[in-house]
């Protein structure tokens, strides 16, 4: 039997000159995105102090801008955004289930112990 | 693009199940398998991290505090350095998706000079890594300090500022090696260490140091400048509720109060997997992990480019018609900036 990944699939990612040119301007587009964003986050860190009442917002403002940033690296770097949907969705639906899932079962064991400990001590 | 629908796929072709439900080849989808249970492993530690993290009644240390220093130019530029790691693992993912994008239009010249430039990256950010936990594990010069007396006493603080380098040990008490009245002149940083390994001993006392050979000395050093405590712990042993700072001659009175108390383990320098200057030992422990899990799969993307990168070179993916071999390791090496993207918030951000 001939070897799938050399006959079909592969050569459908192939393109010309000129589609090579606009695929080019995105990646750079993107890297600008990803490098502005970066730079956005230390100069908030290192400019808004956790004592600083407002914290929270800051800090949800950083996962906020972290999964945008994972966004930009997932469908354009690795170009999910241009496979299938339905490899889209299997890739990314078990993920985001199971990850929320024990996010939410850490964080509300975590902070039950944290009580725990501050009311009888640890 | 990849995507189109409408290839058509015989059954000479199609893999095991005569049809082809992703129109992806069997390669590229185990990569993507693969990488969803690596993240899988990932989102675990982090997770375990912030679980550790939301437990602890201690105060957890803070990036910008902890990650403040540049090579050759010392302290007081916050998460700068690891800014800099985050955007040199950036770019060498663009310089990776930029050899795959050459693949892609068969230009054997394009991919090879992109994949050196990734290649170069990529050590560049294991080399950063390599400073950043030699940095780690050394500490300042100050280290953090359980103060002995006054309000805060039993509280770990960490302390900010410039040590004042010394100049020399005068020797008022014969050892083994040097005489009574000897002025040992080395290079403060020489001075520092034997300083820190008698500090560590529990052998400076009362603004006296016993050195390795048994010899007593007393100290001539600068001033320190700008010093400031941050109380990490509530020394009553409640949680820990709000930042307190101690600075200028209060803070340097503190600190050289405990150190010349005596006693072991007042003062903790660096990091290691029992304890570390800058907060819970499991923030140590944590780092060290995590980072180190992360810069493991840095080092294997690496490995697994050069291998790659010498196809490249011998003209082997050009021959078989496509460069697809270049978009798996593509994946990977994307996949290993993705992760970097979490650590850094959580680690260094939040």
């Amino acid at each position: 039997m001939e070897r799938d990944d050399i006959i079909e699939y592969s050569l459908d990612t192939h393109h010309s000159e000129e589609a090579g040119k606009q695929i080019r301007k995105k990646i750079w587009v993107v890297t600008a995105i990803l490098t502005l964003v970066t730079a956005i986050e230390v100069a908030i860190g290192a400019m808004v102090h956790q004592d600083n009442p407002n914290w929270w917002i800051v800090k949800l403002l950083f996962i906020g801008l972290t999964l945008f940033k994972a966004g930009y690296i997932v469908l354009t770097f690795m170009h999910l955004g241009d496979e299938k949907k339905v490899l889209k969705y299997v890739i990314l639906v078990p993920y985001f289930i199971f990850i929320i899932y024990l996010i939410f079962i850490a964080l509300t064991e975590s902070n039950a112990v944290h009580n725990t400990l501050g009311t009888y001590g640890g | 693009m990849a995507g189109h629908a409408t290839t058509h796929v015989d059954t000479a072709t199609a893999w095991g199940g005569k049809v082809s439900p992703f129109n992806a080849s069997y390669g590229k989808l185990m990569m993507w398998f693969f990488l969803v249970s690596d993240a899988l492993t990932f989102g675990g530690l982090l997770i375990a991290y912030g679980y550790t993290r939301h437990t602890t009644t201690e105060a957890w240390p803070i990036g910008e505090e902890t990650f403040n220093a540049l090579p050759f130019l010392g302290h007081g530029y916050p998460l700068a350095y690891v800014a800099l790691m985050t955007f040199i693992l950036i770019v060498s993912s663009v310089t990776m998706v930029l050899a795959v994008e050459a693949g892609h239009r068969m230009d054997k010249k394009g991919v090879f000079k992109w994949m050196i430039a990734t290649i170069i990256g990529g050590m560049i950010f294991l080399g950063s890594q390599a400073w950043e936990w030699s940095h780690f594990i050394h500490g300042t010069h100050f280290g953090s300090v359980e103060l002995v007396e006054g309000q805060y006493k039993g509280s770990r603080a960490i302390v900010a500022g410039e040590f004042g380098e010394f100049k020399s040990f005068t020797v008022v008490e014969a050892g083994k090696h040097h005489k009574k009245g000897e002025v040992i002149k080395e290079s403060a940083d020489e001075l520092f260490h034997h300083f820190r390994t008698a500090v560590i001993a529990g052998n400076v006392k009362d603004g006296k140091i016993k050195l390795h050979d048994g010899s007593i000395a007393t100290w001539e050093r600068a001033a320190d400048e700008d010093m400031k405590l941050i109380l990490k712990t509530d020394g009553s042993g409640n949680a820990y509720k709000k930042v307190i700072r101690l600075t200028g001659k209060d803070a340097e009175k503190a600190y050289w109060t405990a150190l010349n108390a005596g006693k072991k383990g007042t003062i903790v320098y660096g990091a290691d997997l029992t304890s570390n200057e800058y907060g819970p030992q499991q923030y140590g422990q944590f780092f060290f992990f995590i980072t180190g899990f992360h810069g493991f799969h840095v080092f294997s993307g690496v490995i697994i480019n050069i291998l790659i990168f010498l196809g490249v070179a011998r003209g082997t993916y050009h021959k078989r018609g496509h460069y697809e071999m270049v978009e798996k390791t593509g994946l990977y090496w994307h996949f290993v900036d993705l992760v970097w993207v979490f650590v850094f918030t959580f680690f260094y951000l939040v």
